[in-house]
């Protein structure tokens, strides 16, 4: 087994390779040990400083980032675009620059413009994490719904897993098929054809407009949130229309002659994508992956930390 | 130079029959005391341990936990570490613990078991048990209470203990690192 990961920074799950992602999850298994103890902290990061920097509204990855890092003892410091110089017309890089300055080792950072991370790790020697850049990649987003699949079926090698709805605006739709495809696993894309990227076909995802198809198909189906910030133009007639064609309720589950297991990277538009019945029903793992994400980020962080000069 | 054998099978044996019966003198029946070996080696040790005080007390619920202390390393960046499993299902709050390792070098594994260990209670007394201590290379002011074997080493040769349930013999060996 590999002990070391081959990057310095998460910029993506397609800059990373399939030993990498191994490593994350194993470590992950133990850092889930960690968060279910009495008391939930390791020292481990104690010398270390976390910039969260987000330059886009979040509640669970930042939340869950926060939570990662103080488990680890890191110290952070946290910064959201709406109350800062950003306004006032500083660059990215200026303003990272000078978070820098202050001595901090390692940036977290989401960005509604995609490749921002790409960019700045040219420019700064920090370690970066990607927590969402635009509609490019979510890669511990990825990193954790493969955790909670193998969590609750085993490894990831020959799994088939169906990503349902807005596929085009999603980031984690890209992280999630590139990560499951270098996993070996088998990947169906299901949606309104606006919503599919023409060239999706390309990665090696299947492609299928029937969700009813593609729920038979597949062992584990990831709901996607359609969103509407996004969305500069009108991709179907009404959100009403939309989820009678693709909104995943009792009805069809139960139609299926096998339990599948449902996945939600949230936040979940209950009655649109998903109806309540099944977002909180036995199948359904969608807190488990919020749980999840804690400990995979704790593992990212350590992992990218332990490569850091001191 | 040749490895020099530290323990034959039967050596090691009585050794570890030895050690428990110490831990009897001052443990009692166990009742209040837990056994914790250190991964990933000194878990095979504590088995052993565990296994032997087992058939000796003929008592079946002496506590056994195994601890990781990778997450609590001072050395983390220097080596590349990977975290082992760390099981331990009882609270230690006032209860005596025998931690185990299977060798005592720098004293900074031990060290980093100390504190990893705190995360389960607090513990009324510990007491350290290994099966070679390393004398003179020490960096910690740390000590075993009970030893297997004191051995005399340099920093340029290793302690290498082989188990019968990793697929080998019960041997402990003295190995000097050829210099390159």
């Amino acid at each position: 087994m590999t002990k070391r990961l081959s990057v310095n920074h998460l910029l993506g799950i397609r800059q990373v390779q399939k030993e990498d992602i191994q490593l994350i999850l194993d470590t992950a298994v133990q850092f889930k040990d960690v968060i279910n103890r009495p008391i939930k902290k390791v020292p481990s990061l104690r010398d270390i400083t976390i910039a969260n920097l987000f330059f886009e509204n979040s509640t669970r990855t930042r939340v869950s980032f926060e939570l990662a890092e103080k488990r680890l003892s890191a110290d952070t410091v946290n910064f959201s675009a709406s109350t800062s110089s950003v306004k006032k017309g500083e660059t990215l890089i200026d303003t990272v620059n000078n978070i820098l300055a202050m001595k901090v080792d390692m940036v977290v950072m989401r960005h509604p413009n995609p490749g921002a991370c790409m960019f700045l790790s040219r420019h700064i020697k920090a370690s970066i994490v990607n927590a969402g850049d635009g509609a490019h990649e979510h890669p511990t987003q990825a990193l954790l719904d493969a955790f909670s699949i193998r969590e609750k079926l085993g490894e990831l090698e020959g799994k088939k897993v169906a990503i349902v709805g807005d596929v085009l605006h999603s980031r984690v739709a890209l992280s999630n098929i590139y990560l499951l495809k270098k996993m070996g696993a088998e990947v169906m894309v299901c949606g309104p054809s606006t919503l599919i990227p023409r060239y999706i076909s390309s990665l090696g995802v299947k492609v299928e407009h029937d969700i009813r198809k593609a729920l038979k198909w597949c062992d584990v189906a990831n709901m996607l949130r359609i969103q509407l910030e996004r969305q500069d133009i009108r991709y179907f007639p009404s959100l009403r229309e939309y989820t009678m064609q693709y909104g995943l309720t009792m009805d069809i589950l139960k139609s299926l002659d096998k339990e599948i297991v449902i996945m939600h990277p949230g936040p979940i538009n209950r009655g649109v994508e998903i109806t309540s019945e099944v977002a909180d029903s036995s199948q359904s793992i969608i807190l488990e992956q919020v749980e999840n994400g804690v400990a995979v980020r704790m593992a990212v962080l350590y992992l990218l930390a332990s490569r850091t000069e001191n | 130079m040749a490895p020099r054998l530290l323990f034959t099978p039967h050596q090691l044996n009585i050794t570890i029959n030895r050690l428990c019966h110490q831990l009897i003198e001052i443990h009692d029946d166990f009742s209040n005391s837990v056994i914790i070996g250190l991964q990933p080696r000194g878990v095979l040790l504590a088995h052993r341990i565990h296994q032997t005080l087992s058939g000796i007390l003929n008592k079946k619920d002496i506590r056994f936990g195994e601890l990781d202390v990778t997450f609590y390393r001072d050395d983390f960046r220097k080596k590349d570490l990977v975290p082992n499993k760390t099981v331990i299902d009882f609270i230690i709050e006032d209860k005596n613990v025998v931690l185990i390792d299977d060798v005592l070098y720098t004293g900074r594994t031990i060290r980093s078991g100390l504190d990893a260990m705190m995360a389960f209670g607090r513990p009324k007394d510990v007491e350290l048990l290994v099966l070679i201590d390393r004398r003179f290379s020490r960096n910690l002011p740390i000590q075993a209470k009970y030893v297997g074997r004191t051995v005399d080493t340099v920093s340029s040769e290793n302690v290498k203990v082989d188990w019968k349930e990793t697929g080998g013999e019960d041997h402990v060996w003295l190995i000097t690192q050829e210099k390159e």
